[in-house]
């Protein structure tokens, strides 16, 4: 008798199968609105799903409702669509049940921040080993257009005729105060630079939280046009990048520098040179600085793309199961006769 | 059944009983739980059959001497098979005013008063509310009063020890427990073992718990006010190995058996809420089985890691109590809908909302078959004593596995905490539990089904070939895409109801106890089995025309219970609610059923159901 589920392949980066996007597209008829962003975000995911290294049988993506719930229909590998802010907690059930397993959790602001806001938190905090990526369109879509819990201050919709008086959050500063390891953002738009953080989530070892800014064009369309046009995005966006100092502009005359407790964006020349930029640092093991980069939005500021964080800890899996081993190393493998034999036995005859 | 034993000059006489119960009353700083365990084990082992009552307020340390801070723990031990903790005390023990105050009104005239006299001081009766002191008023003139001193004896006995007297006032329990085993003839043998194992670190705490103990051992034996001690002999229990357990320590073993059973690995989800913590405490210590728990972050969580780890092949369980049942709702829906094996256990608790977390009642089981949106059909068992929950938690995941749907394990708080002896199964006697996973892509469809059991193939990630889609919207039958074709929703309605539905011919046809046609049949389910059986025993006893059914499985029902209820001219349910299962007899069997409800957060008395059969059986 054995209690393995399946046999365990560890994960293997770096060794593809061979697979190409193709063999991730789904025989389903992709259904959202002509021209949502959720599209861009579903090509870039199978994309880069080759890359990782894992059979298609051993890819879960799982996700909550919401327009964004239905991606796991389109992806040929396994997948759950769950409950409304749920998904969390099926992959991490599902993770420590089956370390072996590449799991994705796929779901978008109201989900995740909203109904869903709790498991979020804990998942990350857990460290749960997945790959969470969240689309955010500060709109309530599925349901024709609510706000949700990232929309704007003032904003009216259905729900909102006088203008929404609810604070937006700002999804990765909830990521960061939740202990997330991995915390990045990109933009459905920007394809390259999304493939490159889809890529970056995938192989990171622990709970990736990734936002994904996307565009909504029916109920909230434009909502970022203001700093991802391609017109204005060089001036009004800061790509991070590790090691590097803060540097943006079309003509990379700007840069992030910190005064006091404060980010401070200057112009290069006149005295202010790269030497006194802040350097991105994502592996910093106090996540102030991350946090700040948070923070930061248009027009205050550019809004920062790509990695805010990362940082490398044990994984839930990883604790759950050393747990399990070393109890199993000490005490053998349990017995059940013996078990049920235990404590204070009588015998009548 | 009493019986005179000759005894020497000068000592007590022994007096042969054939089953007592004592109920050990105190506040809830007083260690009753721990004094009344301890008794149990001691007669546990000893041969007696026993169940207890433990009863204690929901508040960690109500204010010392008050009503709601009193903790009470009944016990009956017999020298002959017993059902229940007992209906009424032959002997209370009461630490203080208040634990009088709330106890003496279960007690029978003549039974024995046994009171902390110390604590009857001005401020703890005015905290119980007595405007007289009731042992010198002449209000307990039906009992046998026996007014001791304990806390000046118990720290007379401890003098000298390096302790405070509050230190020393806490161990004053251990001076009733030992006097009540003198007064019952038990050995002090195991709670000294127990003593010494417990505060092994703390030399001076053992050494007090000790002198307490056999200084009540020594006040019974030296002083004249105790003129009787009792015998009660060990009880002819079938042959076997025996260990005394709880409700909730059974179904904790019932699940990991289940799991080894079955040959796969249990994922515990929980999150903590009275009375079922226990079984995640317990859960957490079989690592050693490859047992994996998860105290999650809500009730939801907690379900969803558990739908989670099922679908990745793992046995997935998930215990809460009525309020988690609530929040687990939506989740147990999408259990349904993807039809994956999951146990949810409710241990009930008195409701509705926070209602009385320590209290017992049996008032969940129409929200657990029909709390859910849409038509959502879910297997019941309900354990009827502690150790039963063994065999029914196994049953469960019988059921869940082979049938691939979630299954309710409805137990509650009388049962969880409540204890009687359990005869050790051997494993080879255990059922079988057949699991497969589907491997064959030539042939996989998701919501294909076995043409027996109308259950679907349980594909697991990491399956080549398999890779499919599920989720809470509704899926085409077999192929298992998402359809809102109408006719395929009702087509998939229905197979989840017939699934569900066929399960009673996997069951064991009801069986009733007493007559096979007559009068009047009793149906119960869960903890109030032992009630009516007890009750039905005398009743038949007493030549009446009677029998009792009772069930384990709630939904589906036995397939012959339809014909068993017509068999008897009046049916009547008692149950700890207000009528939930006979809304579903008379509903389903169109039998004019009449209920016996109560709902006080306590068990069923004995005497409570034959008093009300016998009106019923007289006509009245
Ligand atoms: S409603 Fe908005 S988010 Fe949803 S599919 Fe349509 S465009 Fe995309």
């Amino acid at each position: 008798m054995t209690d393995t589920i399946a046999a365990q392949t560890p994960r293997q980066p770096g060794q593809p199968l061979a697979l190409t996007r193709k063999d991730f597209v789904s025989d389903q008829e992709v259904r959202w609105c002509p021209g949502c962003g959720d599209y861009s975000i579903l090509a870039q995911t199978q994309k880069v799903m080759p890359d990782f290294g894992y059979p298609r049988e051993k890819i879960v993506f799982i996700s909550g409702i919401g327009c964004s719930g239905r991606l796991p229909y389109y992806m040929n590998t396994f997948g759950f669509h769950s409950i409304h802010g749920r998904a969390p907690t099926l992959a991490t059930g599902l993770k420590a049940a089956r370390p072996d397993l590449m799991v994705w959790v796929i779901t978008g602001d109201g989900d995740a921040l909203s109904i869903g806001g709790n498991h979020v938190l804990h998942a990350m905090r857990r460290n749960v080993d997945i790959k969470l990526i969240m689309f955010n369109n500060r709109i309530y879509g599925l349901t024709k257009g609510q706000a949700s819990p990232t929309s704007e201050i003032g904003k009216r919709t259905k729900s909102t005729p006088e203008g929404t008086i609810d604070r937006p959050i700002m999804p990765l500063s909830v990521a960061l105060a939740a202990e997330a390891t991995f915390v990045a953002r990109s933009v459905d738009t920007h394809t390259e630079h999304l493939q490159g953080t889809l890529e970056r989530a995938g192989f990171h070892h622990g709970s990736a939280f990734v936002e994904v800014l996307q565009n909504c064009n029916i109920f909230n369309d434009g909502a970022y046009r203001d700093f991802t046009d391609r017109e204005v995005r060089d001036d009004r966006m800061l790509v991070l990048e590790h090691g590097q100092p803060m540097i943006f502009g079309k003509e990379r005359d700007k840069g992030i520098r910190l005064r006091g407790l404060h980010p401070e964006v200057v112009q290069l020349g006149h005295g202010v040179t790269e030497a006194d930029l802040l350097v991105h640092d994502e592996g910093a093991e106090d996540p102030h600085l991350a946090f700040m980069l948070s923070r930061m939005w248009w027009p205050d500021y550019p809004v920062p793309v790509g990695v805010l964080r990362n940082v490398a800890r044990p994984t839930h899996d990883e604790l759950l199961t050393g747990q399990v081993e070393a109890v199993r190393a000490q005490r053998g493998e349990g017995d059940l006769a013996k078990l049920l034999d235990s404590g204070e036995t009588w015998t009548v005859s | 059944m009493t019986t005179k034993t000759a005894t020497r000059a000068g000592e007590p006489e022994v007096l042969e009983l054939d089953r007592v119960t004592i109920r050990f009353a105190g506040d809830s700083g007083d260690g009753m739980q721990l004094t009344g365990s301890q008794f149990t084990r001691t007669a546990a082992v000893y041969g007696n059959d026993i169940s207890t009552l433990p009863d204690y307020p929901a508040e960690i340390r109500a204010p010392a001497g008050s009503l709601p801070g009193v903790s009470g723990f009944q016990l009956s031990f017999s020298s002959s098979p017993i059902h229940t903790p007992g209906d009424q005390p032959d002997v209370l023990v009461a630490m203080n005013p208040a634990a009088l105050k709330t106890n003496v009104g279960d007690l029978p005239a003549g039974a024995a008063l046994i009171v902390n006299e110390d604590a009857f001081n001005a401020a703890n009766l005015s905290k119980a509310g007595y405007a007289t002191n009731p042992l010198t008023d002449g209000s307990l003139k039906s009992y046998t009063l026996f007014e001791i001193p304990i806390s000046t004896l118990n720290a007379r006995a401890l003098e000298g020890l390096d302790m405070t007297s509050k230190q020393v006032d806490l161990t004053k329990n251990f001076f009733a427990l030992g006097l009540m085993f003198w007064l019952y003839e038990r050995s002090m043998e195991p709670t000294l073992r127990w003593i010494e194992d417990k505060f092994s670190k703390r030399p001076v705490i053992v050494e007090a718990n000790r002198r307490a103990l056999k200084a009540g051992y020594a006040f019974g034996e030296t002083t004249e006010i105790f003129h009787t001690h009792y015998r009660v002999a060990p009880a002819k229990l079938a042959p076997g190995r025996y260990r005394n357990i709880t409700g909730n320590e059974a179904s904790a073993l019932g699940f990991v058996a289940a799991s080894k059973l079955a040959g796969r690995p249990l994922f515990y989800g929980s999150y903590p809420i009275t009375p079922a913590s226990d079984i995640l405490h317990q859960l957490s210590g079989y690592k050693d089985f490859g047992v994996k728990t998860f105290q999650a972050e809500d009730e939801i969580a907690a379900i969803g890691a558990a739908i989670g780890a099922s679908y990745g092949g793992a046995l997935g369980l998930t215990a809460t109590s009525g309020p988690g049942i609530a929040l687990k709702s939506e989740a147990m829906g999408l259990a349904v809908m993807v039809e994956l094996p999951l146990v949810v256990a409710d241990v009930q608790r008195a409701g509705p909302s926070t209602g009385m977390p320590t209290k017992t009642e049996q008032a969940d089981l129409l929200q657990v078959l029909f709390g859910r949106n849409g038509d959502s059909p879910m297997p019941v068992v309900a354990p009827a004593t502690p150790a039963d929950c063994f065999d029914v938690a196994i049953e469960a995941w019988r059921i869940a596995l082979k049938y691939m749907t979630p299954v309710v394990y409805l137990s509650d708080a009388f049962l969880a905490t409540g204890s009687e002896p359990w005869r050790i199964p051997n494993v080879a006697d255990l059922p079988r539990i057949d699991v497969e996973n589907a491997t064959d892509r030539s042939t996989f469809h998701p919501y294909a089904r076995d043409p027996q059991t109308l259950a679907r193939p349980w594909a697991v990630p990491g399956t080549p070939g398999l890779e499919h889609r599920i989720g809470g919207l509704e899926k085409s039958d077999i192929g298992g895409n998402v359809s809102y074709d109408p006719d395929n929703h009702h087509r998939m309605t229905m197979l989840r109801a017939e699934k569900v539905a066929g399960i009673a011919n996997d069951i064991p046809e009801a069986e009733p106890y007493g007559v096979e046609r007559g009068e009047l049949l009793i149906v119960g389910w869960g903890s109030t089995y032992g009630a009516i059986r007890s009750a039905v025993e005398r009743l038949l006893a007493e030549g009446q025309s009677v029998a009792h059914v009772h069930l384990r499985h709630l939904n589906p029902l036995p397939r012959n219970l339809g014909d068993l209820l017509g068999r008897y001219r009046t049916v009547l349910v008692p149950e700890i609610n207000l009528g939930q299962l006979l809304m579903v007899l008379r509903a389903k069997y169109l039998v004019d059923a009449i209920g016996y409800d109560k709902v006080r957060g306590k068990p069923f008395r004995i005497s409570e159901i034959h008093e009300r059969a016998e009106q019923i059986l007289a006509g009245r």
